[in-house]
């Protein structure tokens, strides 16, 4: 059964198009997606470099660089559309409502600053209390993603930290107003494997700590399946399929999900060659006709090339967007 | 920054990152003979300036008609002029124009450069190419007439040399400060930083401005020379400082027809504008070099 139908919905992401206006065409990195994400949960959304993964999550706050423009769409945030509020509304809603992790924490923090400044900035500049408190709130905020000396770390500027001590700190600015809503952009591509796990066990310690929702954006899958409980595939800035861990890992529907499943190696007694899906990703200038998956697809047909599928439900809780699946019904 | 005591006892466990900068970049200077030099010589300059008007032996100003004209000697140690004025006294009262002048000079040009350099960095687009261009405008004139044009147009004395330096000397802050601004926008803090809900002001004057301001100090050091430089070619073409204010260039020009007969009353005033435009052209070299992260680091790990 579709297990999270009956929660709320705290984020909807209700067709959705950003495009960049480059020199050389306009680049459609996000284009006419939904999505929801529930109160409470762990989301993944996964997908190959460049198929819009970040920058649909970007887009929820509306945080997309210059030439990039969110050209239709509503971002709903508990009922407020994030997409027509003011800049001095957003800025209440950013890093306190709805907070980011980013995936280099060697550049995500100002290396002019010592380590707590940073923390009391974001807490000043949304709540008014003594800079001695927020100061105190800093502390205890370290030793929440625990630092070890939380007392020196404070002190210390990002160059004297780790890796991995860096983005506790990262992770320490994102919780300040205990947020309904961390997103973390792939928070571990610049760890070390061995500290992979410490941070994200401690995001999801938090996450139920504080019963916050949690979105992590990643390309790798052994993450998803180890942490979330509902995952989103990303192709060419489409959402193609949709559905919880053991729906999409168990049963996964759509051809490029399965390429995607079927290119994780595994240990097993023989050796065997690494299935890679043929192919890369299209240019999203020119994206191609109808399933934009369709010129690397096996089971591709007429239709394909002509027809864009729309996310259907196959089963409760387990959308995708191909037309193998709802061909007759909706042909 | 808040006194924490409750949290960690002593200012110097809180303060310790900063001490360690501080004691490498002391380190550094020890390495650097000649920014020893130059820091001695501005130091100098700087000491005399303040208080050459209570350490001259002789009232720049006092004329005495039997003392025309007298070679060096330890009565006057310079020399006098063609009215009996003390040099020694005159070039180190001097000194105290010359520094207002180069003070005043960079503290409106880095202003009026930031703001242009940075706006124009940080916004962008159509703003950036406005302000641009207009600095493109000063920039295509070369410094010196520019310098003329507006000093003459502003009538003389040293406060016009002041404005006239400060429009020529702007433009090249604000190219830097772009330049600096394009670069540190970049950066993922500044993106973090608007992702926890600061606004664009704050982050401007807060992240990307102080992370963009290290070349302008090297830039400022450097130029400081140079507008002490202009601002004497200024006055020795008359359009500075006016008789009988004690300004080096003015003393310099004052001092051509006696050339070379009487040659302390020009080569006394030149050596003091030498010393101290090399002063700080050492100086800014020595500071361009302990910016420099990959010398700090090597130093830092005992290289």
């Amino acid at each position: 059964m579709g297990v999270r139908l009956k929660e709320r919905e705290i984020l909807l992401i209700e067709s959705l198009s950003v495009y960049f206006y480059t020199y050389s065409g306009i680049v459609k990195a996000v284009e006419d997606l939904d999505l929801s994400i529930y109160e409470g949960e762990c989301f993944g959304l996964v997908g190959e470099t460049g198929c819009g993964k970040s920058t649909l999550m970007k887009a929820v706050l509306r945080l997309i660089p210059p030439p990039g423009k969110i050209v239709k769409g509503k971002v709903l945030f508990k009922g407020i559309d994030l997409t027509k509020l003011s800049e001095q509304q957003l800025q209440k809603i950013r890093g306190y409502k709805i907070s980011m992790v980013f995936q280099e924490p060697s550049s995500a923090l100002d290396p002019l600053f010592n380590n707590g400044y940073q923390i009391v900035e974001t807490i000043l500049s949304h709540e008014k209390i003594a800079q001695k408190n927020a100061w105190k709130k800093a502390l205890s905020l370290l030793r929440t993603v625990k630092i070890p000396e939380a007392e020196r770390r404070l002190y210390q500027y990002p160059h004297e930290l780790s890796g991995g001590m860096k983005q506790r700190i990262v992770i320490s600015i994102a919780l300040a107003g205990k947020p309904d809503i961390i997103i973390a952009d792939e928070p571990t591509t610049a760890l070390d494997v061995t500290v992979q796990a410490q941070i994200l066990d401690l995001l999801k310690e938090l996450q139920k700590k504080y019963k916050t929702t949690l979105v992590i954006i990643t390309h790798n899958l052994g993450i998803v399946a180890e942490y979330c409980d509902r995952i989103g595939v990303m192709y060419a800035g489409k959402l193609i399929e949709l559905g919880s861990t053991l729906q999409i890992f168990e049963n996964p529907l759509h051809p490029y999900t399965k390429g995607l499943l079927a290119a994780v190696p595994k240990i097993s007694s023989k050796r065997e060659k690494l299935a890679s899906i043929p192919g890369t990703v299209p240019n999203l200038i020119n994206p191609p006709s109808g399933c934009r998956f369709h010129p690397r697809c096996r089971y591709a047909t007429d239709r394909c090339k002509k027809e864009v599928p729309k996310l259907l439900e196959v089963e409760p809780g387990h959308k995708v967007a191909c037309h193998l699946y709802n061909g007759e019904n909706n042909g | 920054m808040p006194r924490l005591t409750d949290i960690l006892q002593s200012w110097k466990d809180r303060n310790r990152s900063k001490i360690e900068e501080w004691m490498l970049t002391l380190k550094l200077i020890k390495r650097m003979p000649l920014m020893i030099v130059g820091i001695i010589l501005i130091l100098s300059f700087i000491f005399i300036a303040i208080f050459g008007s209570y350490i001259a032996p002789y009232d720049p100003y006092k004329i005495s008609f039997s003392e025309i004209l007298e070679p060096p000697s330890l009565k006057h140690p310079f020399g006098t002029d063609e009215y009996g004025r003390d040099i020694f006294s005159r070039v180190l009262v001097g000194a105290w124009v010359s520094f207002e002048v180069s003070i005043i000079t960079l503290v409106i040009a880095i202003s009026i450069g930031t703001l242009i350099g940075m706006m124009a960095g940080y916004f962008g687009g159509i703003i950036d190419e406005f302000l641009m261009r207009i600095t493109d405008i000063f920039l295509a004139f070369p410094g010196l007439v520019l310098a003329i044009a507006f000093s003459a147009a502003l009538g003389s004395g040293i406060h016009s040399v002041m404005i006239a330096l400060s429009l020529v000397w702007w433009p090249s802050y604000a190219r830097v400060i772009r330049g600096q601004v394009l670069s540190v926008k970049e950066n993922l803090y500044v993106e973090a930083a608007k992702a926890v809900g600061l606004g664009n002001l704050t982050i401007m004057i807060k992240h990307v401005l102080p992370n963009s301001i290290s070349p302008i100090i090297v830039l400022a050091t450097l130029d400081m020379g140079g507008v002490i430089l202009t601002a004497a070619a200024l006055s020795f073409i008359g359009l500075g400082a006016q008789p009988p204010v004690p300004e080096w260039g003015r003393l310099i020009a004052d001092g051509q027809p006696y050339f070379p007969e009487y040659w302390w009353y020009v080569v006394f005033p030149g050596i003091a504008i030498f010393l101290t435009v090399l002063g700080f052209n050492l100086l800014g070299d020595g500071i361009t070099e302990i910016l420099d992260p990959r010398l700090r680091r090597r130093v830092e790990f005992g290289g």
